[in-house]
């Protein structure tokens, strides 16, 4: 039941400095309590699945470690991965923030990273990497923003809810781009284009030898910017306070001026060219072709990385890396038990992280 | 009547005896001791402001919440902490302000809900209209039971709704504001039908905060402010001074007492700064709600709207903000032709606009205060794309000891405030830009008495200083203390335009109710 | 003959989306996102091959399933209605969970991350497409009558009531005593069930269960929900319509006429334009996603 506002005054008596230090404290500990409960609770589930296949869970969580964080190479990999979560986290982020909810993300990756492909096939080899690489930055936002600002632009002009629009133009997109690259595209025996002739970025192991074998590459350093981008928009310019405001009470971003529908659709093109940049980690740092689904849940788990991120670009980058964690380590100890035990564990963290939140927020606002 | 011989202090219990009831909700306490005694039988009158926690004591009563701590007895019996089940079984039912109907749903589906009849396992839906039909005979409250609850007026609406407690068998009902939404004649037929409960010895808990029906209507009355309750008083042997006296804790001058010492001066110019002609305008369900109202107001001048709510007022003030499209018609603002301009280029051309619902469209509540204080003007506070946050702080410092917003804190979100101050807020931001013209939209509605004379003083200092100002207000004392000249709107159309001079409660009283409208030109 | 053999394919296709689509009207009329039904058909069909192999019953099998199924709904529900978790986010990671559980007790098991054992079921085997086989698959006949049942359940029980009445102004059944919550568990329960037997129709049509066999089902049941303007006779008519595109495209395959990827988008393209309101706008019920403050 929602109380009718005109009920609830008067408001308590507040005395001003001491409310602002404490309700700052509380939006810390709202933010992070969860993570914690939930990583503890996916331990405690990763527990049960280790025992029923017969495995002692220090040993596990031991390979998990060693596996990721405690040498380069797996160190690498958990870079690599949280490099493309952290696109499609943003890309998340920003639609929420928006209020609104591009679970689009998946083939926003994939068609960033496709158009990224076409258009390093078409560059001649002699066009620089320094040159060639903006032209690639615009191609994958162009990619993933017609796909994410699709269903911004039925939302501002239909009402077609997005949840349902992204999820069906995810079907959509990928059998679209399945059929072009199966039916035009691919090299031979391959579900992949050919490989493109310049823009390839060097990896980190150029630098920094022991990445050796792993897949990191110069394009989390195009991460970071964008992190860092994606903050000032949000927080610091006219834009991100307009789209905020949307987003947190749309008749009033629509009283002080704002176009809702069309602060929508840029979002939804936003995210979508987000996610689309987020392709060229995979074409332009790795294979240096466009390969049918490489994006593997990436978009989907994009959902988690900016829920669990609280929607902050800084949250965001941080939540890439739990979940590329996570997620490479389900390689690492997949000698001892399947990997698809981090399926669970990330499936596990996802609900306990969301189911949780209201709940702390209950409790600690009860203690004070 | 069965209850003529009932002596007043028999031995009878109270049809309803709640004391000392505590309910919070979060940092909010929106009853901290309340107690409230109806004896069987009677009109009993709830009164108090709003947020005086009436509302909230009579959903603990009808068990939709569950109260922090004290004691209920209905008819003698303790049922503290009951559900909204138990209540209904015990026969309490609430007609809630915003409607509890489904309205995809019929209306005999609506009234049998949750007492669902059925006949093999299966919903007896024709036997259901059909008690419908005859439990609208025999109360006088005539609805068709086959409609579609969203096809329905309000009016009807409403009857469902009492309908739907009186088939749940109540014998006591608890009705939320209940001529809010109503039409005079409406009213009337409400008020025959409860006299007609009372003397079946049916007992009925009024929530109100008007006055002439508390009069009318009630047998005894209980005040509440502060989620406390004050007093409690007879209705015969009380005047509605002494009510709104207990209602807002001090001796107020009903806004009406003191018309006249204000303004000797008349407008003092004869440009109109907002002059709309023939507009229409649509509501959400594309019903005309706005039907060809013309007016213009002066530089200095109020011009105040009167009238029941939902005769069009908030569709007349969306489309003059911008929020809305006109169907037809004109809107200048000035000298520009503003009918097609977007809220932005309102603004720059010279409206300002003190929206009616704070908490939906003038404030965004989890943004600061400082970011509350620039909202609509951002382009000002700009410098290219970036947002000038120096500026933006200055601003907040500047208003919020202007408008003596508290706490003095810019960073605080809007929703740590009190109702008056966050009020005030919007103000600051409203009048403390430079405007010419000033739609203002209940600017009082939900603040205490202190902020409500701070507010009015604020409107009358802009007139004075030649801006032209649209009041709308459901608080037709307010509009006889500020306004100049007063229209009344009635179903979309001006019933009549007055000036202040010629008008009283007593003179527009008929206009808002329809029943003078063949006299208006 | 060749109509009545394409009308044969189309039901067969067909059964597991009536299933899954049943399952999310009930849910989605009690206001709660039927985003999980790919989740609910995965955990059903490896839940019913488990149930069925070691009972070695079919029909034990297919409690085995609806018990999968139940589960996962009621983890769903409880997180959504009882922690009033966002569920757009829960459902996904509902599908997520399915697919990792699944998969990962694949390997305790049965020692394989491909398929399950052959199991008993109710698939004829793979001789003919006819009439005859799907007379003799009683997962048919029951997901026929679900669709049946489901619209006498949703207008003409009290229960059903309660759910349109739930889902589309939970305050108004609560202010006359109905238990939202119960309410809600209660239709996602069953729509988990619902689900877990389209499932289960695909693991005993095959006589063993295959990681992901779901693949993608419990989402194009979702747009038949949705385009079906959440009714079940409307959402089973497009159920029917979808499989019937799918049917045309596996007898086209030799023709070549249309890639087989663009009658994949048909049932995806159709809930977008349905949801535009191009040809008549689908308003989905009133409180579909929110439970907050109950």
């Amino acid at each position: 039941m929602t109380i009718h506002a005109t009920e609830i005054t008067p408001a308590p008596p507040s005395a001003a400095p001491a409310v602002n230090r404490a309700s700052r404290r509380a939006e810390l500990e709202e933010a992070f309590l969860p993570a914690i409960v939930a990583l503890l609770i996916a331990a405690l589930v990763g527990d049960v699945l280790i025992l029923s296949f017969g495995q002692n869970p220090g040993t596990v969580y031991k390979l998990l470690i060693e596996g990721t964080w405690g040498n380069a190479y797996g160190l690498g990999q958990v870079l690599y991965k949280a490099t493309t979560l952290t696109f499609t986290g943003l890309a998340v982020a920003v639609g929420l923030r928006a209020g609104l909810f591009n679970i689009g993300a998946e083939s926003q990756l994939a068609a960033g990273g496709f158009v990224a492909a076409l258009v390093g096939l078409a560059l001649p080899a002699s066009v620089p990497t320094l040159l060639a690489l903006p032209i690639f930055i615009v191609a994958a936002a162009i990619g993933g923003g017609v796909v994410g600002g699709v269903p911004g632009v039925l939302k501002a002009k239909f009402g077609a809810h997005e949840v349902i629009t992204t999820i069906m133009l995810n079907f959509i997109v990928l059998a679209l781009l399945n059929y072009l690259v199966a039916a035009h595209l691919k090299a031979a025996d391959s579900l992949h284009t050919a490989t493109i002739h310049t823009g390839a970025l060097p990896r980190l192991s150029n630098y920094i030898g022991p990445f050796h074998g792993s897949a990191a590459n110069v394009v989390i350093l195009l991460a970071v910017a964008v992190v860092i981008a994606t903050w000032y928009y949000l927080f610091r310019t006219r834009g991100g306070f307009e789209l905020r405001a949307t987003g947190l009470q749309p008749e009033a971003a629509e009283y002080g001026g704002v176009n809702v529908g069309g602060v929508w659709w840029r979002a939804m093109a936003l995210s979508g060219a987000l996610a689309g940049i987020g392709g060229l980690n995979f074409v332009l740092g790795y294979k240096y072709y466009y390969e049918d689904s490489f994006g593997s849940g990436a978009g989907f788990l994009g959902i988690a990385v900016a829920i669990v991120g609280r929607n902050h670009p800084v949250g965001v980058a941080l939540a890439a890396l739990v979940f590329a964690t996570i997620s490479q380590g389900g390689l690492a100890v997949n000698a001892a038990v399947p990997k698809q035990m981090v399926d669970v564990l990330q499936a596990v963290v996802i609900i306990a992280v969301v189911a949780s939140v209201p709940e702390v927020r209950r409790v600690l606002r009860r203690e004070r | 009547m069965s209850m003529a011989d009932a002596t007043p202090h028999s031995t009878v219990p109270a049809a309803v005896r709640l004391t000392d009831i505590h309910k919070s909700f979060g940092l909010v306490q929106a009853n901290r001791g309340a107690t409230l005694e109806v004896a069987r039988g009677e009109i009993h009158a709830l009164v108090g402001e709003n947020g005086a926690g009436k509302s909230t004591l009579m959903r603990v009563l009808s068990g939709m919440y569950t109260a922090d701590s004290g004691r209920m007895e209905v008819n003698g019996r303790d049922v503290t902490g009951w559900t909204t089940a138990d209540a209904i079984d015990a026969g309490v039912g609430m007609v809630h302000q915003h409607f509890m109907l489904v309205p995809t749903l019929t209306v005999a589906e609506n009234v049998m809900l949750g007492r669902e009849l059925t006949k093999h396992g299966q919903l007896d839906v024709a036997r259901a209209e059909r008690d419908v039909e005859a439990l609208s005979r025999t109360t006088g409250l005539a609805v068709r039971p086959d409609a579609r609850v969203a096809d329905l007026s309000v009016g009807e609406a409403q009857r469902v709704e009492i309908l739907k407690t009186l088939y749940r068998g109540a014998r006591i009902l608890i009705l939320d504001e209940p001529t809010a939404v109503l039409s005079p004649p409406e009213i009337d037929e409400l008020w025959q039908v409860l006299r007609q409960m009372r003397a079946r010895g049916e007992t009925i808990v009024l929530i109100t905060h008007k006055l002439d029906e508390v009069m009318e209507i009630s047998d005894s009355i209980t005040v509440m402010r502060h989620g406390r309750t004050i007093t409690h008083m007879r209705t015969a042997d009380t005047t509605p001074g002494d009510i709104a006296r207990a209602m807002v804790g001090r001796d107020v001058q009903l806004a009406k007492d003191h018309v006249a010492e204000e303004r000797a001066a008349t407008p003092h110019a004869t440009d109109a700064l907002l002059d709309v002609h023939d507009l229409v305008v649509t509501d959400a369900r594309r019903l005309t709600a706005v039907d060809g109202v013309s007016f213009s107001i002066m530089a200095g001048e109020i011009f105040g709207i009167a009238g029941v709510e939902g005769n069009g007022q908030t569709e007349l003030l969306e489309a003059l903000a911008g929020l809305r499209a006109a169907r037809g018609g004109t809107v200048h603002i000035g000298n520009a032709e503003a009918t097609d301009f977007s809220v932005k280029e309102r603004g720059h051309a010279g409206l300002s606009h003190i929206p009616e619902d704070r908490h939906l469209r003038g404030l965004i509540l989890d943004y600061s205060v400082a970011e509350n204080l620039i909202l609509g003007q951002q382009d000002r506070f700009s410098r290219g794309a970036q947002l000038d946050h120096d500026r933006i702080m200055q601003n907040a410092r500047t208003q919020i000891a202007e408008y003596d917003i508290r706490p003095a804190d810019p960073l605080l979100p809007a929703r740590a405030l009190s109702g008056g101050n966050q009020q005030k807020i919007v103000i600051a931001r409203e009048m403390g830009r430079s405007f010419q013209v000033l739609l203002a939209a209940q600017p009082t509605r939900g603040v205490d008495v202190g902020a409500i004379e701070f507010i009015h003083a604020r409107l009358r200092r802009a007139r004075d200083a030649g801006k032209a100002i649209l009041l709308v207000s459901a608080d037709l004392a307010e509009i006889l203390a500020l306004s100049d000249r007063i229209a009344v709107m009635y179903e979309g159309k001006f019933a009549a335009v007055l000036p202040r001079s010629e008008a009283s409660e007593e003179v527009l009283g008929p206009y808002m109710t329809g029943a003078a409208a063949e006299h208006a030109a | 003959m060749i109509v009545l053999l394409f009308l044969a394919q189309t039901l067969r296709i067909a059964i597991p989306y009536l299933f899954a689509a049943s399952g999310g009207v009930i849910s989605e009329r009690a206001g709660l996102i039927g985003l999980g039904l790919e989740g609910y058909m995965l955990g059903g069909a490896f839940c019913g091959a488990v149930a069925s192999y070691y009972t070695g019953n079919a029909w034990l099998g297919l409690l085995g399933a609806v018990v999968g199924g139940v589960l996962l709904a009621l983890l769903y529900a409880v997180t959504s209605i009882r922690f009033r978790g966002d569920q757009v986010v829960i459902g996904i990671a509902i599908n997520l969970f399915a697919s990792g559980a699944t998969r990962f007790f694949l390997r305790l098991l049965f020692h394989s991350s491909a398929n399950s054992p052959r199991i008993p079921g109710f698939g004829v085997e793979q001789t003919g497409t006819g009439w005859l086989a799907i007379a003799r698959n009683p997962l048919i006949w029951i997901g026929i009558l679900a669709v049946a049942f489901m619209a006498w359940l949703l207008y003409r029980t009290p229960f059903g009531l309660r759910v349109r009445a739930v889902g589309e102004h939970p305050a108004a059944a609560m202010s006359v005593g109905i238990r939202v919550a119960r309410v809600r568990y209660l239709a996602v329960a069953l729509s988990g069930a619902l689900a877990a037997l389209g499932g289960a129709y695909l693991a005993f049509d095959q006589h063993q269960f295959t990681a992901e066999m779901s693949a993608g089902r419990g989402f194009i049941a979702l747009a038949a929900t949705i385009f079906g303007r959440w009714d079940p006779v409307r959402a089973a008519l497009a159920c029917l319509l979808f499989a019937a595109a799918e049917t045309l495209q596996i007898q086209l395959q030799g023709a070549q006429v249309i890639p087989s990827q663009f009658v994949e988008m048909i049932p995806y393209a159709l809930t977008i334009v349905a949801l535009a309101g191009v040809v008549g706008r689908a308003v989905p019920p009133a409180a579909l996603g929110k439970v907050e403050g109950l």
